[in-house]
């Protein structure tokens, strides 16, 4: 077994109100000097196995269902193994 | 006019939008989401809600039902398409229009009777208004903020695909405060306000939102 990671974040140009609201409840729990917050998603897929057409795969399940790509940016990345 | 609602699992407005229809003049066929059959209505209405509890993205995963692959079809056919709140981001997830809607600008769900000016008259859904009309329905959304990129929203003001616009407050954080829009071939039109609710003075701010019910009849027997 292999896990294939796809992080969804939204694009810098998109207002990303949930992490805004995280950036302005740091400060007020003493965690001061993070200046900016954007908040996304982490998708871990189980695979049998890693193969160019497994990857493939899952670019295009990253482009049509996990991420929109109107208003989200995805990276695709095989975590190493333990 | 047979006009079909779908109810998806999460469907909130599905019973009001069916209502809307009658009052309309036309009849209200139900539709499933898990059926691909569109039993021969001649447009179809997509309701507000929360479908699949707005997992992953609001529309993301009812864009991939077996009802919408039929829809799909018929409306790049021309089939009438109407797509309200939840069903306006089904539509754009599915890119029968362009654009997303995200979470609002201030974070808050907004509830309120909101003034829209409608700015395309001429799509299959509007033809009951006329340009510049000022109408009054309600607005209920948590993630109703149109954004594009700035190519697009321009291509879609001087196309006239921009269908309404909110006047007064910003509501949501819409770019250039648009409500709705429609495809090139006007036969898509998504709305995030909700007319269907906007129906009857017992229950709504008036009954400006029946124009988006009786416009498809008018259009056909005018």
């Amino acid at each position: 077994m292999a896990r294939v990671v796809v992080d969804v974040m939204p694009k810098p140009e998109i207002l990303d109100p949930q992490g805004k609201a995280v950036a302005g409840a740091l400060p007020r729990l003493g965690f001061t000097g993070i200046t900016e917050v954007r908040q996304g998603k982490r998708f871990e897929l189980e695979v049998a196995e890693v193969t160019d057409a497994v990857l493939a795969d899952i670019e295009k399940a990253a482009e049509t269902l996990l991420s929109n790509p109107v208003i989200e940016n995805y990276t695709v990345r095989v975590e190493d193994q333990a | 006019m047979r006009i079909g609602v779908v109810t998806f699992p999460g469907s909130l407005d599905d019973v009001d939008a069916q209502r809307a229809v009658r009052i309309g003049g036309n009849e209200a066929v139900a539709l499933w989401h898990g059926d691909e059959s569109l039993q021969g209505v001649d447009a179809v209405v997509l309701p507000g809600g929360f479908s699949y509890g707005d997992y992953l993205r609001c529309g993301a995963i009812s864009r991939f039902s077996p009802v919408m692959t039929t829809i799909v079809e018929a409306a790049e056919r021309g089939m009438p398409v109407l797509g309200i709140c939840n069903g306006f981001q089904v539509l754009c997830e599915s890119h029968l229009l362009p654009g997303a809607l995200v979470r609002n600008n201030h974070q808050k769900f907004v509830c309120r009777d909101q003034r829209l000016r409608i700015e395309n008259a001429s799509t299959a859904w509007t033809s009951a208004f006329e340009v510049g009309q000022e109408i009054t329905v309600v607005l209920k959304n948590g993630e109703g903020s149109f954004v594009a990129d700035e190519a697009t929203l321009d291509r879609l003001e001087g196309e006239g695909q921009v269908v309404a616009r909110y006047l007064g407050a910003d509501p949501n954080g819409s770019q250039r405060a648009i409500a709705g829009v429609t495809n090139a071939a006007g036969n898509v039109v998504g709305l995030m306000p909700h007319p269907e609710h906007a129906v009857e003075t017992l229950t709504g701010p008036g009954t400006d939102g029946l124009g988006f019910f009786t416009s498809l009849a008018e259009r056909v027997f005018a």
